[in-house]
């Protein structure tokens, strides 16, 4: 009887120490619910325990049951079936069907949708939890923000012909975007949507590395203006699945192997508009990506999590030299340094989808009408702030977490040598699961242009600084705190040198330098709060900051070095350009 | 047409964390050092009887006999998706032997008019596998052991049974009982949305510990007529547990408790096997002539 939330110390402390009352107040909007809905909760105390028993219930469903499958569903595959249908794995498709009978395919949709109103926090800590068995279901369990864009900007018709089959499991969903010349540059998307006299809407085109393609209900971004060629001309379409959209091919792939990624034609296949038209890149799958990074955030904490698992167990029972390889310093160190790192990401991606839940939260309470008009002018200035935090941590969730997904599962690799590169142990599975982390939902080079504005705009010190200002620090936490104050002002410095090079060309070279001082100084002041709750922690924020920081020192001074060799000596430093075959 | 379906099951320690304090020095389950647990093939029974209904419609009551905290198993049942749930509880029903409990039980299942009742094959504490049968035998219903299939078709079912080895399909006229293995399904799992509102489920005993808590100091008659209200309230949102006890059954006393469990416990002997314990025997004839010779000797056959 395995559950992979209850036997997860961490998760567990962040749920109890997070504010998790003040989102279940916002999103049960006063708990108002329970005066329409049998189940909704009635106070904060209600809701915190409903969110406890859901995420028992995941974690049982994951650790008993797909825990057992992963190994084979990554064998097996997707089959694509001579009539352009898909066939999950066995495993895949137990899977969906104990998490639909659990009721949580409707994770955050409203009640009255079938959903559980939950906020995206807890959907992402379900996310981390899901992903340790099989990183591949989190992509069909992970795809809810699709339902969570119809419901932000669809009509209500719409709403109601698909929320519920969404909320039920009945049908799953993809997000349709990218194209064989439109991958990171969505703005250049050439599938073509046209309307016909009676203004019935259709589509013409190919789209590629369409996660979950052979999906019930496409997303799919096409140019509704083809006389505007950027992402102005690009709108938002439903399809429900049908003959006229077919799926060509299945991607064989390096990981990820029991998450179908199709390649989808479109023949002019009926669709029906989402919301505006022209507001299908610009604001729907901007909001919708949002969301979809920190779901691959959370996934990467689920391949970190199982990887760290891995190694610590096997360096437990390993024997070398007379003695379990986890006495030998270095193998303690790597080990150390995974869970830390570990940590570290789940602590800025909860950070990070805690703030996002504010923002929608306030938005919500603003809209809703029901907010007196003071309080609204205390509202306004909050959101605001959110809104402008999350443009940085949104990214900065992906891209450390995606990145620590490698390193724990590439540690783990390290910890368990021979036999961890045998198909015999899951490591090998995680390391190939990790690197696709790290590339969709946006790369980590694009995550860390997304993270600059906010660190070389001083984002990045401020909500370090709002976590640790105002505080009476204890002894021995205040000198943790004290280093990453220090770091803050290392930061400070880098930044401000960058800023007198002329061009954006150097802050680019060095951005990811300064994203990752950012990563290091968000973890520890986020270590040190978590250090007043927990005696391990403190060790954790210790240890952090102690290695950390000489890091920080590197880092600054190789931002402030003037160093541009890559820009100027490109073609003597990369070498010359690969004779053709 | 539908089924009444009735999942009989027990709140059980959970033998698989067993530690050095399980046990007491005098042999006897230290039930306190032990978290209590769904007794897992009830569960399995209970998904049998989910799936009935599933197909047929009907409905699926669970009942469970044990003290007040058993009321934790029905609220799973609930989470899980039994229609109704029931307490059997009553002091003059402690220290019942699995004949005891198979009368009262049957007492139960009697006022429920049930077409099919399931159980499990066995509880992992006592792991009598009697319950069931001695059920089955008190009612008058035909009784189908180690259940792993079953289909319906009007009155009749049909059944797969696991006889170890290999299986067997048998055919049986409704009423009938079946004792269900592991082997028979996977359980469904908590549908959350249920639990979400189930969890609130009270047995009227629960209620009256609750009153008496918050109201210390009222009279015995001001907590009867609170826990009262409390109790109409929960009916009313669809929250109550059922409870019965001796005499809502209208059970014969003498065939209750103590008294009615001609089980007597002569000896508990706690056995540690240590390394050593054990002989081999070649797999030759004369190896297996020798084995049979030392059981025969050591009174395990003949």
């Amino acid at each position: 009887m395995a559950n992979f939330y209850t036997d997860n110390e961490d998760i567990q402390f962040l749920f109890r120490h997070m504010d998790l009352a003040r989102l279940a107040t916002l999103n049960e909007e006063g708990f108002r619910f329970a005066r329409e809905f049998d189940f909704a909760p009635t106070d904060a105390a209600d809701a915190i325990d409903n969110y406890n028993r859901i995420l028992t219930t995941i974690g049982e469903i994951i650790g008993d049951r797909v825990a057992l499958t992963a190994a084979d569903s990554d064998v097996v595959g997707n089959t694509l079936n001579a009539d352009g249908s898909v066939t999950y794995t066995p495993g895949i498709q137990e899977a969906l069907k104990l998490l639909s009978q659990a009721d949580v395919m409707g994770f955050t949709l409203p009640y009255r949708y079938g959903g559980l109103n939950c906020s995206e926090l807890l959907y992402t800590m379900s996310n981390d939890i899901v992903s340790r068995a099989d990183a591949s279901l989190m992509n069909l369990y992970g795809l809810q923000g699709i339902a969570e864009t119809i419901n932000n900007f669809a009509s209500e018709e719409l709403k109601r012909e698909y929320l519920p089959r969404m909320a039920s499991g009945e049908f799953t969903g993809a997000m349709v975007l990218t194209e064989p010349d439109a991958g990171s540059d969505l703005q250049a998307v050439k599938t073509r949507a046209w309307q016909d006299a009676n203004g019935n809407w259709f589509i013409r085109g190919v789209k590629r590395f369409i996660t979950n393609g052979c999906g019930d209900v496409l997303l799919v971004l096409a140019r509704t203006e083809p006389e505007i060629a950027d992402g102005r001309g690009l709108s938002c379409l439903l399809v429900e699945r049908n003959p006229r959209v077919r799926v060509r091919r299945l991607e064989n792939k390096l990981g990820i192997h029991a998450s179908p990624t199709c390649e989808l034609v479109f023949d002019d296949c009926p669709a029906k508009l989402v919301g505006e038209r022209q507001r299908g890149l610009i604001t729907y799958v901007m909001s919708l990506m949002n969301g979809a990074r920190v779901g691959i955030a959370a996934q990467s904490l689920g391949i970190g999590e199982a990887s760290c698992r891995a190694a610590r167990d096997y360096a437990r029972s390993r024997k070398q030299f007379g003695s379990a390889i986890d006495s030998f310093p270095a193998v303690r160190d790597l080990i150390v340094d995974m869970n830390l790192d570990l940590q570290a990401a789940r602590a800025i991606t909860y950070y990070a989808t805690f703030h996002v839940d504010l923002e929608n939260g306030i938005n919500n309470r603003i809209d809703s009408g029901l907010a007196a008009e003071d309080e609204v002018k205390k509202l306004r200035p909050e959101v605001r702030k959110y809104k402008g935090w999350n443009k940085f941590l949104t990214p900065m969730a992906k891209y450390y977490s995606s990145e620590m997904s490698m390193r724990t599962s590439n540690g783990a690799m390290a910890v368990l040598g021979g036999s961890g590169y045998m198909k015999d142990y899951p490591v090998e599975r995680y390391l190939r699961d990790a690197r696709i982390t790290t590339i969709y939902e946006g790369t980590s080079q694009l995550q860390v242009v997304a993270m600059t504005a906010g660190v070389m705009g001083g984002a990045a010190v401020e909500i370090v600084n709002e976590i640790l200002a105002g505080r009476q620090w204890s002894a021995e936490i205040a000198p943790i705190v004290a280093r990453v104050r220090e770091g803050m002002t290392l930061l400070n410095e880098a930044v401000a040198f960058v800023k007198t090079q002329k061009g954006n060309a150097y802050r680019d070279l060095h951005a990811r330098k300064l994203c990752d001082v950012a990563c290091y100084l968000m973890a520890g002041a986020l270590f040190c709060d978590h250090a007043t709750a927990s005696t391990k922690k403190l060790a954790v924020a210790r240890r952090w900051m102690t290695e950390r920081l000489p890091q920080i020192r590197a880092l600054k001074e190789q931002a402030c070095s003037g160093e541009s060799s890559s820009l100027t000596d490109f073609e003597t430093l990369a070498g010359p350009l690969p004779a053709a075959d | 047409m539908g089924y009444n379906c009735v999942v009989c099951v027990k709140q059980v320690p959970d033998t698989k964390r067993i530690t050095g304090q399980a046990m007491k020095e005098d042999g006897t389950v230290n039930r306190a050092a032990l978290p209590a647990v769904f007794n897992p093939e009830d569960l399995n029974a209970l998904e049998a009887a989910l799936r009935v209904r599933d197909e047929h419609g009907g409905t699926v009551t669970v009942i469970t006999m044990g003290l007040p905290a058993a009321c934790e198993v029905l609220r799973d049942a609930l989470f899980r998706g039994a229609d109704a749930v029931v307490l059997v509880t009553d002091r003059r029903a402690a220290a019942s032997d699995t004949l005891a409990t198979s009368y009262i039980l049957s007492c139960a299942a009697k006022k429920l008019h049930p077409d099919l009742i399931f159980c499990g094959r066995q509880a992992i504490d006592g792991d009598t596998a009697q319950v069931g049968p001695q059920l089955a035998e008190k009612l008058g219903f035909t009784l189908i052991t180690y259940l792993e299939d079953l289909k319906l078709d009007g009155r009749v079912a049909t059944a797969r049974r696991n006889v170890g080895n290999g299986y067997e399909v048998v055919r049986a006229r409704l009423p009938a009982l079946f004792t269900v293995v592991e082997s028979a399904n996977h359980p469904r799992p908590t549908a959350v949305k249920r639990a979400m509102k189930s969890k609130k489920a009270r047995a009227p005993v629960e209620v009256a510990k609750a009153v008496d808590t918050e109201l210390p100091s009222a009279t015995p008659e001001a907590k009867a007529v609170e826990t009262k209200k409390r109790c109409a309230e929960l009916a009313a949102r669809g929250l109550q547990i059922m409870q019965w006890n001796l005499d809502d059954l209208q059970a014969d006393l003498s065939w209750c408790g103590g008294a009615g469990s001609p089980t007597k416990v002569h000896r508990i002997q706690s056995i540690v096997l240590a390394g050593g314990d054990y002989k081999e025997f070649p797999p030759t004839e004369d190896g297996v002539t020798r084995l049979l010779g030392e059981l025969i000797e050591d009174h395990t056959i003949g």
